[in-house]
């Protein structure tokens, strides 16, 4: 066991020493959670509306009235009225207005008849965030304006009402557990797969090859050493990230506690996957290549960004595998529903199983020669 | 006893055979060089003394240990300085060897004694908390041998210390190593392609080429084993035909080898030989480009074993480099 502590020494007072390292594997992943969280998770303002009113009715007029209202309110829209619909579909196709909506000639005269009023959007679909925003705000403006005036003491119509158990969820708290996981998947890569293989390169294998130290002894050296680092990782993300994100009452003991038995068990699979992959690699390139491909197969299936209910059913696939989807998992339930360790139950035995059987594969395949 | 004993040791790569049935002993106490140019199976041979490679067939010996069977054993009995500069640049001279000590057992006061020795003793004490990585190419030698020496060993086996260090690094690593031997009573065993560095450090030599054994002996009689007190060196711009056969007819000549337009003359007699040799050359109208006279080396001595010199070896690709070289990589 001193012989496994002096490896786990020498890694990581390099590790203190590599202040580059640190900064990569600890900052980067909070400038990916501060730039994604706040690029994805805001709502979409001032859309640019062009408006062609060729009714100039007084219910057409009212529809005018209802868009100012979403302009000067939510600030959603920017209206700009146009005498011309030719040319306001032409500053649409180039890019100066967001949508056109148009109030055709007959749109009083059908309101009055109660024959089927209609107005047109018409949306630059090549942006699917900006039409579907334009197309909600100007159908909840319609269903405003056909609200009736007056209003039954009991209604008829059936109605929904949604209750949220957790308080709002912004997307930057949505995207903080995938960030965790990133966090530590980067010092697994930078602190443990691609040193690994550097000091392979070097030589320096060769090193610990001619000393009496067993093979167990210098497979759990460096396990235990990438562990380590990645836990420092995970857990700088979670504290850091929670206030940045304001995760509700960060640092409740018993989470905390709960979030570093998760970071430990997710860093351990993670560094017994890349050991996996490395024990027989010895090009230095191999690891800086794989490392943007093992990020994109492992971190967006995971469901760290997206639903994984809206994956094609090869990704799918893909998530049942992946060991990210498990402790994106668990750090959700724990960072935004500060559930206990039932709800991650079968999260931590997973990544416990996946190290067991990543680590022992890798024992096989490691040679304690050259 | 012997320190090292090594019988018809074989090792293949695939289809390629880069130790050939090589054997050899070294007794305790010993500096024994193994000399051939990059690719002639020193570092192989080295690799499988050390344990990092199995002997494809044949045994070593190492202090008493067989390097397959019981490879923990000579591990304990060994310190090994690769051929790459392996110390940890980020950890100070200190770290280095305290991570290597304690990788080899060595109890703590044991420890801190025996690192203030070899600090002293190649004369780094005071770069104890220095960085690695803000040495010289020298002084992390001297660090690599410090740490090879925590545990105490018996035998130390260097892989091409000196390769890449300038002329007075080198100096100062020979130096170094001659007084580590004489105050520890090592055995020491060294691979180069440097023929000085055999010559002045080694008590006996071992010429590989191929991957097999040319020749074993201390340098004088390696020296004394071929023909000619004197070796003449010369290139001439426009030889003729049979031009060989003439300068082997010339007195005192024993051996003439050429290569391209440079001719290795073995000669018992230098001077007569190069007034002979200048005097056929104008009466012929054979231009001299150069001409140096010298005594007996080890270059010779390589030339005589193995048909070429080692410098010129030194510069070919040869498979038995990328072989292992690859497998490192």
């Amino acid at each position: 066991m001193g012989r496994t502590w002096a490896i786990i020494e020498r890694e990581l007072r390099r590790f203190r020493r590599s202040p580059v390292l640190i900064i990569m594997a600890l900052v980067m992943p909070i400038v990916q959670l501060v730039v994604l969280g706040y690029a994805f998770g805001g709502n979409v303002k001032h859309l640019k509306l062009a408006i062609v009113d060729q009714d100039h009715g007084v219910p057409a007029v009212r529809v005018r009235e209802l868009a100012s209202a979403a302009s000067s309110g939510a600030h959603t829209l920017d209206l700009i009225d146009y005498a011309d619909q030719g040319q306001a579909i032409m500053d649409l196709r180039n890019g100066r207005v967001n949508g056109v909506l148009t109030i055709p000639t007959d749109f009083s005269r059908r309101v009055l008849a109660r024959n089927e009023p209609r107005v047109a959007l018409i949306a630059d679909n090549t942006d699917g965030f900006v039409s579907v925003a334009l197309a909600g705000t100007m159908g909840g403006i319609l269903t405003a304006y056909s609200a009736p005036t007056r209003v039954p003491r009991i209604s008829g119509v059936a109605a929904l009402d949604v209750v949220e158990i957790y308080p709002y969820v912004p997307y930057v708290q949505y995207l903080l557990p995938g960030s965790v996981v990133m966090s530590i998947f980067m010092m697994v890569m930078i602190g443990g797969g691609i040193i690994y293989i550097d000091d392979k390169a070097r030589g320096l294998h060769e090193g610990y090859l001619v000393t009496p130290i067993k093979k167990l002894e210098l497979i759990a050296g460096f396990n235990i050493s990438g562990t380590i680092k990645s836990v420092i990782a995970g857990m700088f993300l979670i504290i850091i990230g929670s206030l940045i994100a304001g995760i509700p009452n960060p640092f409740d003991p018993m989470r905390l506690l709960r979030l570093f038995v998760v970071v430990v068990t997710t860093s351990f699979a993670l560094i017994s996957l890349m050991f996996l992959l490395m024990v027989r690699v010895s090009d230095p390139l191999l690891p800086r290549a794989m490392f943007g491909v093992l990020n994109t197969v492992l971190y967006f299936p995971s469901g760290a960004v997206y639903p994984q209910q809206g994956f094609p059913a090869w990704m799918q696939v893909i998530a049942v595998a992946d060991p990210f989807t498990y402790a994106v998992h668990a750090f959700k339930s724990l960072l935004l529903k500060n559930t206990g360790f039932e709800a991650i139950t079968y999260d931590l035995t997973f990544l416990l199983l996946f190290s067991v059987v990543s680590l022992g594969a890798a024992t096989m395949l490691f040679k304690r020669s050259l | 006893m012997c320190a090292i004993d090594v019988q018809n040791i074989v090792k293949k790569f695939g289809d390629f055979t880069a130790v050939k049935g090589i054997s050899f002993s070294v007794d305790e106490g010993e500096i024994f060089g193994l000399l051939g140019p990059n690719g002639a199976g020193k570092s192989t041979l080295i690799r499988m003394m050390v344990t990092l490679l199995q002997p494809t067939s044949g045994t070593a010996i190492i202090n008493g240990f067989d390097v397959v069977r019981q490879s923990d054993g000579v591990r304990q009995s060994i310190g090994v300085i690769p051929q790459a500069m392996t110390s940890d640049l980020e950890l100070s001279v200190e770290e280095n060897l305290i991570i290597f000590a304690k990788l080899y057992s060595v109890p703590r006061l044991k420890r801190e004694r025996l690192i203030a020795e070899l600090l002293e003793a190649v004369e780094l004490t005071q770069w104890r908390k220095a960085q690695v990585k803000n040495l010289s190419g020298g002084m992390r030698r001297r660090v690599e041998i410090a740490r090879g020496l925590v545990h105490e060993p018996r035998i130390f086996f260097l892989d091409e210390p000196t390769t890449g260090l300038d002329p007075v690094s080198r100096v100062a690593v020979w130096e170094m190593l001659a007084k580590i031997k004489r105050e520890r009573n090592l055995t020491i065993l060294i691979t180069t392609h440097y023929m000085d560095e055999a010559d002045k450090l080694c008590d006996r030599i071992a010429i590989v080429d191929h991957g097999e054994l040319k020749a074993l002996d201390s340098p004088l009689k390696l020296k004394a084993s071929i023909p000619g007190k004197n070796s003449l060196e010369v290139s001439f711009l426009n030889p003729p035909v049979g031009w060989q056969e003439r300068v082997e007819r010339l007195p005192g000549v024993e051996s003439v080898v050429p290569h391209e337009n440079i001719y290795r003359i073995a000669t018992g007699n230098g001077p007569s030989t190069t007034l002979a040799l200048m005097e056929l050359a104008q009466a012929q109208n054979v231009t001299v480009a150069s001409l140096s006279v010298q005594s007996t080396t080890l270059d010779d001595v390589f030339v005589h074993y193995t048909g070429r010199a080692l410098r010129d070896a030194l510069q070919e690709a040869s498979p038995l480099d990328r072989g292992p070289m690859l497998r490192r990589a």
